[in-house]
C-alpha cells in the first residue's frame, strides 16, 4: 500500500517535471492564429488557389525561422465560395469560434464590401490582399489593404510615359458602359490632367463591340504620341491588334489599365501586343533580392512562377507578422501596430500604410517585350 | 480626305461581311417566307469549327474553310429536318417554325459553349499571312481584300447559280409557288433542304471571315450580328439577294460613319435602325424589294 503510494507520488512529480521542462522548451514560441478567407471555389477560384500557395509559403518560412523566441503562425483556411453570403459565415466563424487574432482576405472586393463591416463591428483587424475596389478601407479603422488601387497605379504609369517616352499629346479610348472601364477612365483622366498632358480626342466603345476601326481611324488622324485605353482584356486584345493593322505605328505606345494585366492579352493580341504598357503593383522580373528569393522558392514549390495575387498574399502574411511580433494577440494593439508599419521590406518593395490604411509602395510599369510582361526600363 | 477614305473602306469591309451573312438569311426567307433565327448560331459554329480545325486539327485555313463551310451546310440540313419539316404541314407553320428555329439557336449556342468553352478565343497568329498596304494615310490589309473578295465571289456565284443552274431555277420556282412547283414535278422538299444547305454554308463562311478579321470568337458572337442581319434584309428588300448585298454595305457604312462622327459607338445601332425606319416609311418593300404582286 505504502509502496504504491510512493510510486504514484514519484510518477506524479516526474510528470510535473516533464511538463515543466517541455514548457520551458516549447512555450516560448508563441502561437498566433490568422484566419484566411479565400475564394477556393466559384468565380474567384483561380485567384484563391494562387493566393493560398503564396500564403502557405510565407507561413512555412516564418514558422521555420521562429525558433524558440519568435512567434508561430497557425493558419486557419476557409473557403468563401466567391459568395458574400458564404463570406459572412466564414468571418463569423473566425471571430466567434476560432477567435483568430487577424483575418486576411477575402479574395473578392464584392465579398469584402459585406464581410469587412462584420469585422469592423467586432473590432477584428482585417488585411485585404487583393481588393482594389473603392471604399473598402473606408468601411472602418480595422480594415487595411496591401493591394494598390488603380488610383495609385495609373498616375504612376502616366508619369513614367511622360518622363521616359516624351508623351505629351494623347488620345483616350474607353468603354463607357462598364463600371470597371469607366472607373479606369476616371483615374486616367485625373492623372492626365495632373501630368499636364493634352487630350486630342476621346472615343468610346460599348461592351461586346468587336469592330474598333472607326474610332481608331479617327484617333490615327490626330497623330497622338500615345493611345490611352481603359478596357477589359477581351476588348483590349481587339483594340491593340486593330490599331496596328490600321497602320498606327508601333512607336505610338498603347497604355492600358489593370484590365490589360492578363496573359490573355499576350495570347489574343499576339505580336501586336509588343510595346503595350500598363501599370501593375508587382512584376515577377523585379530585381529586388527579396523578390528573387520569393520567385525562386515559389516556383520550386508550386511548379509555376507566382503571379501578382500570390505576391500580394505572400507580402500580406509578412506585413501581418510584423504587426503580430510587436502587438501579440490583442486586436486593438495589432490594429495600431499595423498602422505604424513604415518602409517595411517586402516582395512588393518598401511598404507602408497610408493614413487611410491603404497600400503605399512604388508601383511598376510593365511593357510587353518578346511576348512577356517585363518591367519598363529594365 | 485620307480620313474619309479610310472610314469608307472600314465601312465597305464590315458591310460585305454583313451582306454575306444576310444573303443566307434572305435566301431562306425568300423560299419559305420563314425567318430562320438559328442562322446566327450557325454563323458562330462556322467560325468556331474552323478555329478548331486549324488549332487542334492542324489544317491550313485554306482547307479548314471549305470543310467548315460544308459542315455548316450539313448543319443547315439538320436544322431543316428537325425544326422545320415536322411543322410544314401545320396550318400556322410560319409562326411555329420561327419559334422552333429559336430553340435550335439555343441548342447550337449551348453546343458551342459546351464544345469550345465560354472564353473569347482567336485564330493562331499567321493563320493567314497578312500584308498591310499603305497609300498616304490609308491602309488596307491583304486579309481585308481577301475577305471582301471571298464575300463578293460567293454572292456572285450564288446569283449566277440561282439564275442559270437547274437547281437554282428550281429554288426560284419553289419560292414563287411551291404547289405549282410540285405539280410541275419539282421535288419541293429536296429543294427546301438544299436551300437550307446553301444558306447555312454561307452563314458559316461569314462566321469564319468575321472571326478571322476581328480575332475574337466566342459562343455569343452571333448575337451581335443577328439583329443586324435582320435589319439588312429588311433594308434591302425581303427575299432579294442583290438587296441583301446592297443593304449590308449600306448598313456597314452607316455604322462606321456614325461612330466616326460621334466618337462613340453607343449611337451606332440607333442611327442604323433609324435609317432602316426611314427607308421602311418611304419604301415599304425595301431598297430593291418588289411589291408583292399577289398574295399566295
Amino acid at each position: 500500500m505504502h509502496n504504491v503510494q510512493r510510486r504514484v507520488g514519484m510518477t506524479f512529480s516526474l510528470c510535473m517535471a516533464l511538463i515543466f521542462i517541455s514548457g520551458q522548451v516549447f512555450a516560448a514560441a508563441k502561437e498566433v492564429k490568422i484566419g484566411f478567407a479565400l475564394s477556393m471555389t466559384g468565380g474567384g477560384a483561380a485567384y484563391g488557389a494562387t493566393q493560398k500557395n503564396g500564403i502557405q509559403l510565407a507561413v512555412d518560412e516564418i514558422n521555420a525561422a521562429a525558433g524558440s523566441e519568435g512567434i508561430k503562425i497557425v493558419p486557419v483556411f476557409e473557403d468563401d465560395a466567391s459568395l458574400p453570403q458564404q463570406g459572412i459565415n466564414v468571418f463569423n466563424k473566425f471571430i466567434n469560434a476560432d477567435k483568430v487574432s487577424l483575418i486576411i482576405g477575402p479574395t473578392l472586393s464584392n465579398t469584402a464590401q459585406v464581410t469587412d463591416r462584420i469585422a469592423q463591428q467586432a473590432g477584428m483587424p482585417v488585411l485585404a490582399v487583393s481588393n482594389t475596389a473603392k471604399g473598402i478601407t473606408e468601411i472602418g479603422d480595422c480594415i487595411f489593404r496591401d493591394s494598390l488601387t488603380e488610383m495609385v497605379v495609373i498616375p504612376n504609369t502616366i508619369k513614367v510615359a511622360k518622363e521616359k517616352l516624351g508623351v505629351h499629346k494623347v488620345a483616350v479610348f474607353y468603354g463607357n458602359d462598364d463600371a470597371f472601364t469607366k472607373g479606369g477612365y476616371d483615374a486616367f483622366k485625373q492623372a492626365i490632367a495632373d501630368a499636364g498632358l493634352e487630350v486630342l480626342t476621346e472615343q468610346t466603345f460599348a461592351k461586346g463591340d468587336r469592330d474598333f476601326s472607326p474610332q481608331l481611324t479617327q484617333i490615327k488622324s490626330k497623330n497622338p504620341d500615345a493611345i490611352i485605353v481603359s478596357a477589359l482584356v477581351e476588348e483590349a486584345s481587339g483594340i491593340v491588334s486593330q490599331a496596328r493593322q490600321l497602320g498606327i505605328a508601333a512607336t505610338v505606345p498603347i497604355i492600358g489599365g489593370n484590365g490589360f494585366n492578363s496573359p490573355a492579352l499576350l495570347k489574343n493580341a499576339g505580336e501586336a501586343a509588343e510595346g503595350v504598357m500598363m501599370g501593375a503593383s508587382w512584376n515577377a522580373s523585379s530585381s529586388l533580392p527579396l523578390n528573387k528569393k520569393f520567385v525562386a522558392a515559389f516556383t520550386a514549390r508550386c511548379g509555376n512562377p507566382p503571379d501578382q495575387f500570390a505576391a500580394q498574399a505572400y507580402a500580406g502574411v509578412y506585413i501581418a507578422y510584423e504587426a503580430l511580433k510587436k502587438a501579440g494577440s490583442d486586436h486593438k494593439a495589432i490594429q495600431s501596430a499595423l498602422g505604424q508599419i513604415k518602409d517595411l521590406d517586402t516582395v512588393l518593395g518598401k511598404f507602408s500604410f497610408t493614413s487611410g490604411r491603404d497600400a503605399e509602395h512604388t508601383p511598376v510599369v510593365q511593357v510587353v517585350k518578346g511576348g512577356k510582361f517585363a518591367v519598363f526600363g529594365e | 480626305m485620307d480620313l474619309l477614305a479610310q472610314q469608307l473602306i472600314n465601312g465597305l469591309f464590315i458591310g460585305s461581311v454583313y451582306g454575306l451573312f444576310a444573303v443566307g438569311y434572305t435566301l431562306v426567307f425568300g423560299v419559305l417566307d420563314i425567318l430562320n433565327l438559328a442562322h446566327a448560331a450557325v454563323f458562330t459554329l462556322g467560325g468556331l469549327l474552323a478555329l478548331w480545325l486549324v488549332e487542334t486539327g492542324g489544317l491550313s485555313i485554306w482547307l479548314a474553310f471549305p470543310v467548315s463551310v460544308l459542315c455548316c451546310g450539313i448543319l443547315g440540313l439538320l436544322l431543316d429536318r428537325v425544326a422545320f419539316v415536322p411543322l410544314r404541314q401545320r396550318a400556322d407553320s410560319n409562326f411555329s417554325g420561327l419559334i422552333s428555329s429559336i430553340a435550335m439557336a439555343i441548342i447550337f449556342e449551348s453546343a458551342a459553349l459546351g464544345l469550345f468553352g465560354a472564353r473569347t478565343v482567336r485564330f493562331p497568329a499567321h493563320t493567314v499571312p497578312v500584308h498591310i498596304w499603305r497609300w498616304g494615310g490609308i491602309s488596307i490589309t491583304s486579309l481585308q481584300v481577301e475577305i471582301v473578295a471571298i464575300s463578293l465571289l460567293l454572292m456572285v456565284a450564288l446569283t449566277q447559280f440561282l439564275n442559270r443552274a437547274r437547281a437554282g431555277k428550281a429554288i426560284r420556282a419553289v419560292a414563287e409557288n411551291d404547289r405549282t412547283s410540285r405539280l410541275l414535278g419539282i421535288h419541293v422538299d429536296g429543294i427546301i433542304a438544299f436551300t437550307f444547305f446553301i444558306s447555312s454554308a454561307l452563314g458559316g463562311a461569314a462566321g469564319i471571315l468575321f472571326g478571322l478579321y476581328f480575332d475574337s470568337l466566342s459562343p455569343d458572337m452571333g448575337r451581335s450580328i443577328e439583329l443586324k442581319g435582320l435589319a439588312v434584309i429588311i433594308l434591302g428588300g425581303m427575299g432579294s439577294i442583290p438587296g441583301a448585298i446592297l443593304g449590308g454595305l449600306a448598313f456597314g457604312l452607316s455604322e462606321v460613319l456614325t461612330v466616326a462622327i460621334t466618337g462613340t459607338s453607343n449611337l451606332r445601332d440607333a442611327v442604323a435602325f433609324t435609317v432602316l425606319f426611314a427607308v421602311l416609311i418611304l419604301r415599304p418593300s425595301g431598297l430593291l424589294g418588289r411589291k408583292k404582286m399577289r398574295e399566295a
